[in-house]
């Protein structure tokens, strides 16, 4: 990997969930929801992460936070710019080795807007408290000064400030989503995880919640780690896309040579099998048979191979190496070099 | 062609604790023999509520209040909306005849009965076939669906399955009596991509194959594109447009039709423009006054708008808009 600056870099991270059984809680296997991930996210730009339901994009988005304990295995680096030391740009810091004080101070830096705007707002409490409960946790503000962020920072998110003493059930799913948004930025974080934040969201709704994360963005110098299943969407808000499938990263790349040039036959079905909204326009859709296979039993060798229509002997045995093949198009696949794959036909 | 259902200024009110909501609002539409219609709208704008007036579903404290439910059968025309709806006559209309898929197959299918069972059951029904022929008949679905060993699969649950097969169970109930109509509501929405473009891809085997016409609800444009020949968009209650698949995209007429298209990214554009949301959201069913449901957020209203509902008008041959814009220009 180039030495460019990135912001958070994922190495060799797995998250495996243990599966229990019997009178004893037998450990009988493990759903290996991330399983060797390696990617990186630039500062400033926005890296979409995209991949069925199940493939593990969630999971790991929670893992770079730990919500939900420390990964099972692997590095997540992250250079802070708030804890670096005098004279310094950053301070390099390994997330999944940091002592729980560290992390608590981490998430200043990181922070998380959640699918769905129902339940991750507390119905009990006020948007005010919602919004100002991080300001006062961190002692980023005091008092009064509270509530004239919590002001700024709804007017930000283009809500009107009177509405800070409303509760959550008052606002409708796209309000809610924005107050989310203004929690996450609250506390002017480095990096914002967005775990498919507007797909609840009924689609007229939808576009305004997408140009803000992008108008703040702009505004605030974000990063973003954008989960969503919809790939339209990635390609639109991303500067680089990694594809995900049974909890590996099978291809990252730059998000335009992704979708004119993929290299893994699972980002070209994936790719084929969007319904472009547009009659005219002809598909050639590669199906892919069967479903995705449990990620408690994957299969052997490459996790694709059941699936994919090139699959050769070798597929079935060796697990392929994610290799960078140039220019920063990283992908998982025997034949990379040898196939060629139909990207999307731009118009 | 010839007309295989019409529906005339169909209401459907529903009476609840704060007054009543117009869920269907006066709508109109045709679908003709081994034609596709698409029903497009957001979420409450009264596509599914459309379907089951249709099926005759609507339970208290729902009302067909008016309208024609026309079924041309065999020559005859019956009304659906004068059928007792649970007497023999709907009874023996609604599965057979009309038959629907449902968004969410696992609630659609009942957990304590085996999908052979559940196929099975409608076609002893309506086709009056033994257990014997029933249960070959339902393994012959199950294959045409394209669900592997499907001799096993009949003995199972619906919990066995995953989402794409209990999909394409649901499809294969549907079609197991050979409908003339095919209600398909959201059938792929609970679906991943992949797995929807292998339902997709066999519904639309199964219409050249079974020779049935589609009434296909989605909120998903571009599902639309490709699954039918023409669109009707509908916004609280009311269509707001109705054209050829392809007018709809390439010469959309009502503001609303043109916000959705400009609010969606687009796969195939290689130059990104900007999304162009549709400001606001969608009204409370309840608080929609005299006017244009989607004055408050069009970017062309008018003075009239606020006062008037647009009448749906025939803008060019085929083409209808309700939008006071193209009134003038139209005929009524």
């Amino acid at each position: 990997m180039t030495e460019e600056s990135w912001l958070l870099e994922v190495r060799n991270m797995k998250k495996y969930f243990p599966v229990r059984k019997g009178i004893f809680k037998n450990v009988v296997g493990h759903i290996k929801a991330v399983d060797d991930v390696n990617l990186y996210i630039k500062e400033g730009e926005t890296l979409g992460l995209v991949g069925e339901s199940g493939c593990g994009k969630t999971t790991l988005g929670r893992s770079i936070l730990q919500l939900g304990g420390r990964p099972t295995a692997g590095d997540v680096l992250f250079r802070s710019k708030r804890l670096a030391d005098s004279g310094q740009a950053y301070k390099e810091i390994n997330i999944a080795s940091a002592s729980r004080n560290l992390l608590k101070s981490l998430r200043q830096d990181i922070q998380i807007i959640f699918q769905d705007p129902y339940s991750s707002l507390d119905p009990r409490m006020k948007v005010a408290s919602i919004i100002g409960e991080p300001l006062y946790v961190h002692g980023v503000a005091k008092g009064s000064e509270v509530e004239d962020r919590v002001r700024y920072l709804l007017e930000s998110v283009g809500l009107n400030p009177v509405h800070m003493g409303r509760f959550p059930h008052q606002f409708s799913g796209g309000q809610r989503q924005r107050i989310g948004i203004a929690r996450a930025i609250a506390l002017e974080p480095q990096l914002i995880i967005a775990d498919e934040p507007v797909s609840s969201l009924d689609v007229s709704i939808r576009a305004q919640v997408v140009n803000l994360l992008q108008d703040l963005q702009a505004r605030l110098g974000l990063t973003y780690l954008f989960i969503a299943h919809d790939l339209s969407l990635i390609k639109y808000i991303s500067d680089r896309i990694a594809v995900m499938y049974l909890g590996k990263v099978v291809e990252m790349a730059d998000a335009k040579e992704l979708f004119l040039n993929p290299k893994h036959p699972y980002t070209e079905a994936l790719m084929s099998a969007v319904p472009v909204p547009d009659p005219r326009y002809e598909i050639k859709q590669i199906l892919l048979s069967g479903d995705v296979p449990s990620p408690l039993n994957p299969p052997s060798g490459c996790y694709f191979h059941t699936r994919c229509p090139y699959s050769k002997d070798i597929c079935k045995r060796e697990l392929p190496q994610y290799r960078d093949i140039g220019g920063g198009h990283f992908v998982a696949c025997h034949y990379a070099d040898s196939l060629s794959l139909n990207g999307v036909r731009m118009n | 062609m010839s007309v295989l259902l019409e529906v005339k200024n169909l209401r459907t009110n529903f009476y609840i604790d704060a007054g009543v909501a117009h869920a269907v609002n006066g709508v109109e539409f045709t679908i003709d023999r081994e034609k596709t219609l698409g029903v497009v709208g957001e979420s409450g704008c009264g596509k599914s509520v459309t379907a089951l007036s249709i099926m005759r579903l609507i339970r208290p404290p729902g009302k067909i209040e008016t309208g024609e439910i026309l079924f041309h059968k065999d020559g005859s025309v019956i009304d659906l909306n004068k059928l007792e709806p649970m007497g023999h006559e709907m009874r023996s209309i609604r599965g057979n005849e009309i038959a629907m898929i449902f968004q969410e197959p696992m609630t659609s299918l009942n957990p304590v009965y085996t999908i052979g069972t559940q196929i099975m059951e409608s076609i002893i029904l309506h086709q009056r076939l033994s257990r014997n022929d029933a249960r070959d008949k339902a393994v012959e679905m199950l294959e045409s669906v394209g669900i592997p060993s499907p001799e096993m699969r009949i003995k199972e649950y619906p919990h066995q399955l995953s989402g794409g097969m209990r999909q394409r169970a649901m499809i294969a109930m549907a079609i197991s009596c050979n409908p003339s109509l095919l209600i398909a509501d959201e059938p792929t929405t609970a679906l991943d991509v992949t797995i929807q473009a292998q339902v997709l891809n066999l519904m639309n085997q199964l219409r050249t194959e079974f020779r049935a016409a589609i009434m296909f609800i989605t909120h998903d444009l571009g599902v639309i594109a490709h699954m039918v020949n023409d669109v009707v968009v509908m916004y609280l209650g009311r269509i707001v447009e109705k054209a050829s698949v392809d007018d709809i995209f390439y010469n959309p007429k009502h503001p609303y039709t043109k916000g959705l298209m400009a609010s969606i990214p687009s796969l195939t554009t290689t130059k990104e423009k900007r999304l162009i949301p549709i400001k606001g959201v969608v009204p409370e069913i309840m608080q929609v006054g005299q006017g244009c449901g989607f004055e408050s957020r069009c970017p062309e209203k008018m003075e009239i708008c606020a006062r008037t509902t647009p009448p749906l008008v025939e803008v060019a041959p085929g083409h209808f808009a309700a939008c006071w814009h193209h009134v003038k220009e139209g005929r009524a």
